[in-house]
């Protein structure tokens, strides 16, 4: 049985309270808007891209603490990294994420993010934390469609 | 017959089962009530000595299957009042039987520019299914407003009856508010302008006495899980000239008397709206459901909810930052309600893990989180079997998501 404190995490209630990187950002060269039906979540990322390395990458939107929380923390995560690398990181992010409870994880290479991987526990949260994700590789992909977690 | 909560527990069998190593805390029955043991048991019974197909073999097991799937259809008569058992049609539930309505009885009899009346309170499956044949037939679809109460004025739902008014269809009681809307003068009002009207009674049902004759509507539905029965089975109930002239809703078995390539004869009411093989355990259950709500007072069990609520909301007015969502003079226990800047799916997830069952979302009422300007609700919605030890709970769930969150 995992406990609540597993999940909100004193770093993702900071997060959640004061969320770093909110706000549009000007001059983006991606933008994708991502939506949760199941929760109501929006939320709009904008990147900015240059040489194929992600120099910015803001947000807007509201969302529960975790989804909030996520998109903070992935914002400061992707910054300096090249496409390649922030994909990487999303596929890495997003497997421990659907591990399922009660798996053994290491999570020793994710940083910050790490502390939002005890959403595993918590499956129908999942996608609260994925939603930010879902719509960075939309965004790097050029944006369009709205993505949706359902 | 006094009501006696203790009693009324020991009918539910999943009550006394845990949930994450706390006993359960169930209070989403807006969404879904929990099933006594005598509908369990009917549902069991059917499938063990009497499943067979219905109105068909001249077999004993057909014979016995029929009988008890009709005998479910005269109890749901009987719960709402209804003249007739011919006047109540078995369908999946409340959303099939708005949908049956609006393809069966309105689109044949609406014309471009003609008006369908619903409310600012609806549930989405009293608002789609309008929409839907808005775009089908170039009708108008005519929203009367709510007020920061979560109640209807009169006035501004009047004000949009008119000759072109084909029908209205209103929630009677709301699924995300509670509010429990005066159905009976809205139906007067439209019969004045001549305008049918459809009511969608799955939040009434559960917790008020229900008489078609004496609220006057034209069509009633409801679905049988929200009423302590199984899920996949609701009824429709109409007025049997309004059923008797109306055309059939889908093709299949059951819904004719015969078929030739050259002409089909369709089958009388309500069979004629029952194509295909019908959900026949599900409606044992159903009936099994009605027998066991007629078999309690219910008035006791009205005044067990309104006390529970009462109860709930002054508990409520103790938590730092709540705010209930929805303050109707009048109301069935759902209690809707924000928490500060909390987001509802963290509060439910929190009081989950205290073993306390809420919804949390926008209870398919979109409009209605849009008029409160919230994006979602925590709803805590009270059956008959809930206590007052329950809404202890939930407010002790809710110091702890303060406590978490540090508010």
């Amino acid at each position: 049985m995992s406990d609540l404190s597993d999940l909100y995490q004193e770093v993702i209630l900071d997060h959640s309270r004061k969320p770093r990187n909110k706000g549009a950002l000007e001059n983006a060269s991606g933008r994708a808007e991502g939506s949760n039906p199941l929760c109501g979540d929006e939320l709009t990322l904008w990147v900015a891209v240059e040489d194929g390395v992600v120099r910015e990458a803001r947000f807007e939107g509201h969302g529960c603490a975790i989804s909030t929380a996520s998109a903070s923390m992935m914002t400061e995560a992707v910054r300096g990294m090249t496409i390649a690398e922030a994909r990487a990181l999303f596929e890495r992010f997003h497997s421990s994420l659907l591990s399922g409870p009660g798996s053994e994880i290491d999570v020793s290479d994710l940083g910050k993010l790490a502390s939002l991987t005890g959403v595993r526990e918590y499956p129908m949260r999942v996608k609260c934390a994925s939603l930010a994700w879902h719509t960075l590789n939309a965004a790097l992909d050029g944006g369009g469609e709205t993505v949706t977690t359902e | 017959m006094s009501f006696d909560v203790s009693r009324i527990r020991a009918e539910f069998p999943i009550l006394a089962r845990e949930v994450r190593g706390v006993p359960l805390v169930y209070l989403d029955n807006a969404a879904s009530s929990q099933k006594p043991r005598a509908v369990i048991d009917a549902v069991s019974h059917y499938y063990e000595h009497s499943n067979a197909n219905i109105h068909r073999a001249v077999h004993a097991l057909s014979e016995e299957a029929t009988g008890l799937y009709e005998g479910a259809r005269t109890k749901v008569a009987d719960l709402l009042g209804a003249a007739s058992a011919q006047e109540v049609v078995f369908v999946r539930g409340t959303t099939e039987a708005i949908n049956l309505v609006a393809q069966a009885f309105v689109r044949p009899r609406i014309a471009e520019g003609d008006e369908i009346l619903v409310s600012h309170l609806e549930h989405h499956s009293n608002i789609v299914p309008w929409q839907m044949l808005c775009e089908q037939t170039g009708a108008v679809l005519r929203v009367a407003p709510i007020d920061d109460r979560g109640e209807i004025p009169l006035e501004g739902y009047a004000k949009l009856l008119g000759p072109r008014t084909r029908l209205v269809a209103l929630g009677h009681v709301s699924n995300a508010l509670g509010t429990i809307v005066p159905v009976q003068e809205m139906v007067r009002l439209a019969h004045d302008h001549g305008a049918p009207v459809l009511l969608d009674g799955a939040q009434a049902v559960p917790h008020l006495r229900v008489d078609v004759q004496d609220l006057d509507c034209d069509f009633y539905a409801f679905s049988g899980h929200k009423v302590y029965g199984p899920t996949g089975i609701g009824a429709l109930w109409g007025r049997a000239e309004l059923l008797d002239e109306m055309e059939p809703y889908q093709g299949g078995g059951e819904m004719i008397l015969s078929v030739s390539f050259d002409k089909t004869v369709y089958n009388k009411v309500p069979y004629k709206f029952e194509a295909g093989t019908p959900n026949i355990a599900g409606a044992v259950g159903l009936g099994a459901a009605a027998d066991w709500l007629r078999a309690h007072d219910f008035g006791a069990l009205m005044r067990h909810e309104d006390d529970l609520l009462d109860y709930a909301t002054q508990r409520a007015a103790e938590v730092p930052g709540l705010r209930v969502i929805g303050t109707a003079r009048r109301k069935t226990g759902v209690l809707s309600f924000v928490l500060g800047d909390i987001h509802a799916h963290d509060v439910g997830t929190i009081v989950d893990r205290e073993g306390v069952a809420v919804r949390t979302g926008h209870h398919c009422a979109q409009p209605v989180m849009d008029h409160f300007g919230v994006p979602a609700t925590t709803r805590a919605s009270f059956a008959a079997y809930n206590t007052r030890q329950d809404v202890d709970q939930l407010i002790a769930a809710l110091h702890k998501v303060l406590e978490i969150f540090g508010e």
